[in-house]
C-alpha cells in the first residue's frame, strides 16, 4: 500500500475497449465474468465514490440522476440512449457493435438496483440488428431479469436529446418536449424515468465489477475515468479511441495515425462543442477546455486543416444545426436560420462592420428560449469560432480570406 | 303579460346574434396577434370573452321567455333536441343546434386550463357553425322576419364577420409575415396541462 | 426560500404578444413576436407585486404556453 497517492494516467489506454470486439456473449463472459448484484443505495455509493459523470454530452454527474429516481418512490423506468444524433460521433455505435453486453449489463445494473418496471435500449439503425441478437443470446442465458425492448431512432440530430428519447419510447416522435417537469420526475407513462447515454451504462457495468479505486486510477482527480473519443477530420486513421480525461490532445491525435496535413484548430465536443488551438499539450478535459466555450462533451476531436476557411466551416456547420431543428419553437426556427445566412454572409465575405455585433445579438436571442439545449449549443459553437477564428473574421469584413491566401498557422503536424 | 315576454323574446333574440357577431369577429382577429378594431391584443381577448358570456346570459334570457310563452308552445327538451318542435320546427331546431353549440364551446372555454389545448381547439372550430345557425335561425324563426330592421340587423352582423374573414386571409394579417411557420407537436388527446 | 417563476412552454407559445401586453415589465418580444425575459433568465422571476398581472397572462394565453412555477 504507497502513502503517497499516485497521480491518475492521462493516456490513451483501452478499458471499456479492452478485451474480445467480436459482441459475443460466450467470449464476454469468459473474458468478465457474471454480473455481480447490487441494491440501489450501495450502487449510488460506489458510484458517487467513483466520480462517474454523463458521457452523452452534458456531463451530469451519474449517481445523482441515479439517486434522484431511486427516491422517487415509484416504479422506474430505465433507458440506455445510443441514438448518437451528432454527425461526427461513432463511439456508441462502435461501443454497441463490439461491447454491446458491457452496455446491457450496466442496463440490468441499473434497472434492478431501481427495481424499474421496464427497461428500453434506444440505438441507430445500424445498430438494431446487433443488439437485437445479443438481447437474445442473454436471453437465452438468463441473463436479464428486466426484459429490455429495442427502439429504433430516427437519423436526426435532436433524437438522442433526453426527452425526445423518452418521447419516441412512448410512441410520439422523436423530438424534445417541454422539460417543467423533469423527467426524473415523470417521463414514460409518467414513470420516474433514467435516460442514460449507452457509454456511461458500460462503465456503470465495469466500475461495479473492479470498484471506485481502479476506475479514478484513470484521468485526473476532478475528472476521473476514461472517455471514448471520435477522432476525425485530418487524420490518417480516423476512429474511436479511448483514453483518461486530461489526455493531451496530441496523444489521441497520435493515437489516430497522426494528422495528414498542419492542423489550423480542433473542434472538440461536437457540433455543440467548440474550436480549440492546436496545441499539441493541451488538455482534454473540462477545466483545460473551458477558456475556449469547450468541454469534451460526447467526445468528438475533429481536426481541421488549415487549407479550409474555419469560418467556412462554422458556417456550414451552423447551417447544418438550423435544418436539424424539430421546428416546434418559435424562437430556434426562426432564429437559427437567420444566424446561420447572417454567418454564411460573413464567410463568403459579404460582410458589413456591424455583422459581428449582428451575429452576437442572435446568438444571445436563441439561447435559452426553447424546449431543449439546441439553440444554445449552436449558440456556444459560434461565439467560440468568431474568438478562434477572430483573425479570419477580420480578414474576412476586408474583402480577405486568410486560409485562401494559404497565410493560417498549422499547429499539430 | 304574453307580450312582454314576446318582446322580451325577440329582444334578447336580437341582441344575442349582434353579441355573437362581435365574439366571432374578435375571435378571428385575435390570430393575428395584432390590435384589432382599436383594442390592444389583451383587451381584444377579454372582450371576445365578456361578450360571449353576456350572450350566454341573453340566450338564457331568450330561451326561458320563449318558454313561458304560450304562442312559442316551446318545451324544455326542444332546447337540446332539434327538429322536433311545434312551431316552425326546421328554423327552431337550426337555434337548438345553435344554443347547444354555444354552450359547448363556453363550457370547453372556461374549462380549457383542465382540459388541455387539442379538445378545446377543436370544439371551439364548432363557432364557425354556430354563428350562421344562429343567423339563419333568427331570420327564419322569428315573428319579425321579413321586417326591413331584422334584415338590416342581419345585414350588418353578416357584413362584419365577412370583413373579419376578409382580414384574415389578407397579407396584412399577420403581424410577422416573415415568421417561419412551427411545427406543431404531436400531443396524446388526454394529456393535460 | 423560494419564489414564482414564469415556465414558457416553447412548443405551444405561438408569439401572440398577450403576455408581453399584460406583464411588460418582466417580458419584451423578440424580432418575431415570441417572449423575451428582460431578466435574462430561462423562466423570469415574478415578484410578489406582479403576481397578478402574471396569473392573468397565464390564464389569458390564447396556446396555455405559460405556467408559474415555484422554484
Amino acid at each position: 500500500m504507497t502513502t503517497t497517492a499516485e497521480a491518475p494516467a492521462v493516456r490513451v489506454e483501452r478499458r471499456l475497449l479492452a478485451g474480445p470486439a467480436d459482441g459475443r456473449l460466450d467470449s464476454y463472459l469468459a473474458a468478465t465474468g457474471r454480473l455481480p448484484e447490487v441494491d440501489g443505495p450501495r450502487l449510488i455509493e460506489i458510484l458517487r465514490e467513483a466520480g462517474l459523470t454523463g458521457h452523452g454530452g452534458a456531463g451530469f454527474p451519474a449517481w445523482r440522476k441515479l439517486s434522484a429516481v431511486h427516491a422517487a418512490g415509484r416504479p422506474a423506468v430505465v433507458i440506455a440512449n445510443g441514438a448518437e444524433g451528432e454527425p461526427a460521433s461513432r463511439k456508441d455505435k462502435v461501443l454497441l457493435k463490439s461491447h454491446p453486453h458491457l452496455v446491457l449489463d450496466g442496463l440490468q445494473l441499473v434497472a434492478r438496483a431501481l427495481a424499474a418496471k421496464a427497461a428500453h435500449i434506444y440505438v441507430s439503425a445500424p445498430s438494431v440488428a446487433g443488439i437485437r441478437s445479443a438481447l437474445a443470446e442473454r436471453h437465452r442465458a438468463g441473463l436479464d431479469r428486466v426484459a429490455v425492448t429495442v427502439h429504433t431512432a430516427p437519423d436526426a440530430f435532436v433524437s438522442g436529446e433526453e426527452s425526445a428519447v423518452v418521447a419516441a419510447v412512448s410512441g410520439r416522435s422523436a423530438v424534445p418536449g417541454d422539460k417543467r417537469v423533469r423527467i426524473i420526475e415523470s417521463g414514460v407513462d409518467g414513470a420516474p424515468t433514467l435516460v442514460q447515454n449507452v457509454e456511461t451504462l458500460a462503465h456503470i457495468a465495469q466500475i461495479v465489477r473492479y470498484g471506485p479505486r481502479w476506475f479514478r486510477s484513470a484521468g485526473t482527480s476532478d475528472e476521473p475515468g476514461t472517455f471514448l473519443a471520435t477522432v476525425g477530420g485530418v487524420v490518417a486513421v480516423p476512429g474511436v479511441i479511448e483514453a483518461g480525461y486530461g489526455v493531451p490532445l496530441g496523444d489521441l491525435i497520435d493515437a489516430a495515425g497522426g494528422a495528414t496535413e498542419p492542423v489550423q484548430a480542433i473542434l472538440v465536443g461536437g457540433y455543440h462543442g467548440g474550436w480549440v488551438p492546436p496545441d499539441p499539450d493541451l488538455a482534454v478535459s473540462r477545466a483545460a477546455m473551458t477558456p475556449y466555450g469547450a468541454s469534451p462533451g460526447a467526445g468528438i476531436v475533429l481536426a481541421l486543416p488549415a487549407s479550409v476557411c474555419g469560418l467556412t466551416e462554422t458556417a456550414k456547420i451552423v447551417t447544418y444545426l438550423a435544418g436539424q431543428a424539430a421546428g416546434q419553437c418559435g424562437p430556434c426556427i426562426n432564429g437559427l436560420p437567420r444566424l446561420a445566412d447572417t454567418l454564411s454572409d460573413l464567410a463568403l465575405r459579404r460582410g458589413r462592420p456591424g455583422l459581428p455585433a449582428e451575429v452576437e445579438r442572435l446568438a444571445a436571442l436563441v439561447t435559452g428560449r426553447g424546449a431543449c439545449r439546441h439553440p444554445d449549443g449552436t449558440a456556444r459553437l459560434i461565439r467560440s469560432g468568431l474568438q478562434a477564428f477572430a483573425a479570419e473574421v477580420t480578414a474576412h469584413l476586408a474583402g480577405n480570406c486568410l486560409a485562401a491566401q494559404g497565410t493560417t498557422r498549422g499547429g499539430i503536424r | 303579460m304574453t307580450d312582454a315576454l314576446w318582446y322580451f323574446a325577440r329582444g334578447t333574440g336580437v341582441v344575442t346574434l349582434v353579441l355573437l357577431t362581435i365574439v366571432v369577429a374578435l375571435g378571428i382577429g385575435a390570430r393575428s396577434g395584432q390590435p384589432a378594431f382599436g383594442l390592444p391584443r389583451f383587451a381584444v381577448s377579454m372582450v371576445h370573452r365578456n361578450a360571449a358570456l353576456l350572450a350566454v346570459v341573453m340566450v338564457f334570457g331568450h330561451v326561458v321567455s320563449l318558454l313561458f310563452d304560450p304562442y312559442a308552445q316551446l318545451r324544455v327538451f326542444d332546447l337540446v333536441l332539434p327538429f322536433v318542435g311545434n312551431y316552425r320546427p326546421f328554423w327552431q331546431g337550426l337555434g337548438t343546434l345553435g344554443f347547444d353549440l354555444l354552450i359547448a364551446i363556453v363550457i370547453t372555454s372556461l374549462l380549457r386550463q383542465r382540459i388541455g389545448v387539442r379538445v378545446w381547439r377543436i370544439v371551439h372550430w364548432l363557432a364557425y357553425l354556430c354563428w350562421p345557425l344562429a343567423l339563419l335561425h333568427g331570420l327564419g324563426n322569428g315573428t319579425d322576419n321579413g321586417t326591413w330592421w331584422l334584415w338590416t340587423v342581419a345585414a350588418i352582423c353578416a357584413g362584419a364577420v365577412l370583413v373579419a374573414i376578409g382580414w384574415r386571409v389578407s397579407p396584412s394579417f399577420a403581424r410577422f409575415p416573415a415568421r417561419v411557420a412551427r411545427r406543431v407537436p404531436q400531443r396524446s388527446l388526454q394529456e393535460v396541462r | 426560500m423560494s419564489e414564482h417563476r414564469l415556465h414558457i412552454d416553447w412548443t405551444a407559445c405561438d408569439g401572440r404578444g398577450l403576455c408581453a401586453e399584460l406583464l411588460p415589465e418582466v417580458l419584451a418580444e423578440d424580432d418575431w413576436g415570441y417572449p423575451v425575459a428582460r431578466d435574462g433568465t430561462a423562466e423570469p422571476a415574478i415578484p410578489d407585486r406582479l403576481e397578478g398581472p402574471a396569473r392573468r397572462a397565464v390564464d389569458r394565453c390564447p396556446a396555455l404556453a405559460l405556467r408559474l412555477v415555484r422554484r
